[in-house]
C-alpha cells in the first residue's frame, strides 16, 4: 500500500520564556492511501500540534517526516507553502472562508496561488469540486446566504480543487449541530470511498466511528491506534435520524 | 507564481472593501489635486505678473534723475533735476545697443471737455514712445515729426479718458480738449492696456508732442526720466551699462562719484516679481506637498489596521499555499493600486479646482504638464512607500496563528 505521511519520533518543542513545553514528544505513525484517520485527544494532548506539523504549517524540532516522499524537514517556508498549495486541502472548524466572496471564488483561491493552471481550468475545477459537495447550485452565493453547513461544504470543495494527497479536517464539526455534522460525515466517507485520504482531528467520540481508524493523543503521544470496529455509515445514520424526527411528529 | 493572479486577488480585495478602498484614497486624491491647484495658481500669478511686465514695453530700459546728495543727505530719488534733452540725443548718438529712445516730461493737469473734466497725467514724448510702450493705436493716429518740430497742439487718448470726458463708444477724433487752459486737438485714441502690475490705470493717460508739453506746459528743460528701447532682450543689460557710461561722462562724474541718475531694465522688474510669485509658488507647493504626505500616511494608516483586520484572510491564503511573497505583493498592489487612482482622480479633481478658482475667482492659472506628472508620480512613490511596511508585516505572519486570530 503507499504511505502518504511517514512520521517517525517527531516531537515539537516549545519555550515560552523560561516554560518549555514538549507538546510531542516522539511520535511514530504511518498513514496510507485512502485511509480515513481520525485524531482524538483531549485538548492539551498535542493533536493539534501533530496537525499543524503534518499540514506543513509548521516545523517538527525533530524527527522525520515525508509526505507523499518529500522531506518536510529540509523544505524552506516558500517550500512549504508550496507543498500546502499542491497537496493538502484545510478544513477548519471555524469554517475560515473568505466574507465578502462568492463560493465559487473562496473555491478558486487555492488554484489562484498554483501558476500552472489557466483561467478556464480554475473555473472548472472549482465548479467541479462544488458540484461534488452539493453545492452546484449555489456558486454565486456569498458566506452570509450560506448556512454553516453550507459554508463548511464550502470549505470542503477548497480543500479538494487541488486534487490534495490528503485532506486535513481540524473539528470539521465543532461548530454544527448533529444533522448537520452527519452531512459532513456524508461527504467524506464519499470522498474517501473514491480514494481520498482524510485526516480528521475530533474531540467527539461518535464523529470518530465514521472514521475507518482512530488514533488517540496523551500528552504529546500516541496512546492508541486502532481499526474503528462497528464503523458508522453516515447515509445509514442520516436515515435513521430522519426516521425518528417522522415519529416523534 | 503568476502576476496576473495576484493582480486579481488584489482586485477582487479591494472591490469588495469599496468604501475602505475609497476613503484610504481620499487622502491621496485630495493630496494630488490641491498640489495641482496650488501650482496653477502659483504659476498663474507668475504668468500674470510677466505679462503685465511685458505691456510696459518692448526691452525697455528707463533712465531717471538721481538722488540728490548734498553734503551726505540724499533726497529722494528723482530729486535732481539733471536729465536734459541732450542726454537723450547723445544717448541715441552713441550707444548702439539703444534702438529707440525718446525724452518724457509728465504734468498733472485738469483736463475741461465742454461741460466735463477730468484730472490726468499728461506725458510729452516722441512718436517713437508708442513703439517702445507697445502702444497701439485704435482710432485715429499719433502725432508726426512736423507736430514734434511745430509743438503743435495735439494730443492721443487713452481709453479712460474717452470715457470719462466723452462717454463710452464716442468717437472724440477731432475733438479740442484744453489742458490747463491751453486747446488740443485729439488726434488719436490708444487701444485699451488695462491695469499694470502695479495696479495703476495704464489707459488714464494723454500723450502730447515733447516739445509742446516742454515749452507751452512746462517751460522747462529738465526732464522726468528718459525711455529707451534695447535692440534685443539679450542687449538690454549691454544697453544699460552704454548708457550709464554715456551718462556719466556727459554729467562729469569722477569715478570716486555715485551715479545721479538710475537706469533700470525691464528685466530687473520682471526678476523681482518673478522672484517673487516663485516664492509664493514654492509656499503653495510645499503646503500641499504636506496634504500629499498626509495622504500616504493614511495609506498606511488604514493599510496597518486592514492587516490586523485581515489577519485571519491572510492566515487563510498561507493555509492554502499563498508564499509570503504573494501576500507582499497582494498588499502592495492594492497601496500601488489605491494611490495611482487616487491620483488619477486627484489630477482630475486639481484641473477641475483650477477651472474653477479661475471661473470664479477671477484668479490666473495655468496647469502646467509638469506640475500633473511630478504630483502623479510623487502619489505613486507615495504609496509603494508607505504601503511596503504594512505589506511586509502581512507576509510575515505565522499561518497558524493568523488562522485563530479572533
Amino acid at each position: 500500500m503507499e504511505t502518504h505521511i511517514s512520521v517517525k519520533n517527531l516531537t515539537k518543542v516549545y519555550t515560552m520564556g523560561d516554560n518549555v513545553v514538549n507538546a510531542l514528544g516522539g511520535v511514530s505513525v504511518e498513514i496510507n492511501k485512502g485511509d480515513f484517520v481520525a485524531i482524538m485527544g483531549a485538548s492539551g494532548s498535542g493533536k493539534s500540534t501533530f496537525m499543524n506539523i503534518i499540514g506543513c504549517l509548521d516545523l517538527p524540532t525533530s524527527g522525520e517526516y515525508f509526505l507523499d516522499g518529500v522531506n518536510v524537514e529540509t523544505l524552506n517556508k516558500d517550500q512549504l507553502a508550496g507543498l500546502r498549495n499542491k497537496k493538502i486541502g484545510f478544513v477548519f472548524q471555524s469554517f475560515n472562508i473568505l466574507a465578502r466572496t462568492s463560493a465559487i471564488e473562496n473555491v478558486e483561491l487555492p488554484l489562484l496561488y498554483d501558476g500552472s493552471v489557466n483561467n478556464k481550468d480554475r473555473r472548472e475545477r472549482a465548479f467541479e469540486a462544488l458540484k461534488s459537495v452539493g453545492l452546484a447550485d449555489r456558486i454565486d452565493s456569498m458566506p452570509n446566504q450560506l448556512s454553516g453547513g453550507q459554508q463548511q461544504r464550502v470549505a470542503i470543495a477548497r480543500a479538494l480543487v487541488n486534487n490534495p494527497v490528503v485532506i486535513m479536517a481540524d473539528e470539521p464539526t465543532g461548530n454544527l449541530d448533529t444533522r448537520t455534522s452527519y452531512e459532513i460525515m456524508e461527504i467524506f466517507q464519499k470522498l474517501n470511498e473514491k480514494g481520498s485520504t482524510i485526516v480528521m482531528v475530533t474531540h467527539e467520540t461518535d464523529i470518530a466511528q465514521f472514521a475507518l481508524s482512530n488514533i488517540l493523543f496523551k500528552d504529546g503521544k500516541i496512546i492508541s491506534n486502532i481499526k474503528v470496529a462497528n464503523r458508522k455509515n453516515a447515509t445509514e445514520e442520516f436515515k435513521k435520524m430522519e426516521e425518528l424526527k417522522t415519529e416523534t411528529i | 507564481m503568476i502576476i496576473s493572479n495576484l493582480l486579481k486577488i488584489a482586485y477582487r480585495s479591494l472591490s469588495k472593501n469599496k468604501l475602505r478602498t475609497f476613503l484610504t484614497m481620499l487622502g491621496i486624491i485630495i493630496g494630488v489635486a490641491s498640489v495641482i491647484a496650488m501650482l496653477a495658481i502659483g504659476e498663474g500669478s507668475k504668468q500674470n505678473i510677466t505679462a503685465s511686465i511685458s505691456s510696459l514695453g518692448t526691452n525697455s530700459v528707463m533712465i531717471m534723475p538721481g538722488a540728490i546728495s548734498q553734503g551726505g543727505v540724499h533726497l529722494e530719488a528723482g530729486s535732481s533735476q539733471n536729465l536734459k534733452k541732450e542726454d537723450a540725443d547723445i544717448i541715441a548718438q552713441r550707444c548702439e545697443d539703444v534702438k529707440f529712445i525718446s525724452p518724457v516730461v509728465q504734468r498733472g493737469s485738469q483736463i475741461i471737455a465742454s461741460s466735463q473734466n477730468w484730472h490726468t497725467m499728461v506725458y510729452g514724448v516722441y512718436n517713437i514712445y508708442f513703439q517702445i510702450r507697445n502702444m497701439t493705436i485704435e482710432n485715429g493716429s499719433g502725432f508726426s515729426e512736423s507736430d514734434e518740430r511745430s509743438a503743435a497742439k495735439v494730443c492721443v487718448v487713452g481709453q479712460t479718458i474717452v470715457k470719462n470726458l466723452f462717454g463710452e463708444g464716442n468717437n472724440p477724433i477731432g475733438e479740442l480738449i484744453r489742458i490747463n487752459r491751453i486747446p488740443f486737438k485729439i488726434i488719436g485714441v490708444l487701444e485699451k492696456k488695462g491695469q499694470s502690475a502695479f495696479g495703476t490705470d495704464q489707459d488714464d493717460v494723454i500723450l502730447a508732442p515733447f516739445s509742446t508739453v516742454q515749452k507751452r506746459m512746462l517751460s522747462t528743460t529738465n526732464l522726468s526720466m528718459i525711455i529707451a528701447s534695447a535692440q534685443s532682450e539679450e542687449l538690454m543689460d549691454d544697453a544699460r551699462n552704454e548708457i550709464t557710461q554715456v551718462l556719466r561722462e556727459r554729467h562729469k562724474l569722477m569715478a570716486s562719484q555715485e551715479d545721479d541718475f538710475t537706469v533700470r531694465t525691464q528685466s530687473d522688474l520682471s526678476n523681482i516679481f518673478g522672484s517673487v510669485s516663485k516664492v509664493l509658488t514654492i509656499l503653495l507647493a510645499s503646503i500641499a506637498s504636506i496634504s500629499l504626505l498626509v495622504g500616504g500616511i493614511g495609506i498606511m494608516n488604514i493599510m496597518l489596521v486592514s492587516v490586523i483586520e485581515r489577519t485571519r484572510e491572510i492566515g487563510i491564503r498561507l493555509a492554502v499555499g499563498a508564499t509570503s511573497q504573494d501576500v507582499l505583493i497582494q498588499f502592495m498592489i492594492e497601496a500601488i493600486f489605491i494611490s495611482f487612482l487616487g491620483g488619477l482622480i486627484g489630477v482630475f479633481i486639481g484641473v477641475i479646482a483650477s477651472g474653477l478658482v479661475a471661473q470664479f475667482g477671477g484668479w490666473p492659472i495655468s496647469i502646467s504638464v509638469s506640475s500633473v506628472l511630478l504630483s502623479f508620480f510623487f502619489s505613486a512613490v507615495i504609496g509603494v512607500f508607505f504601503g511596503w511596511y504594512p505589506a511586509r508585516k502581512a507576509a510575515n505572519l505565522n499561518p497558524i496563528e493568523a488562522l485563530r486570530y479572533e
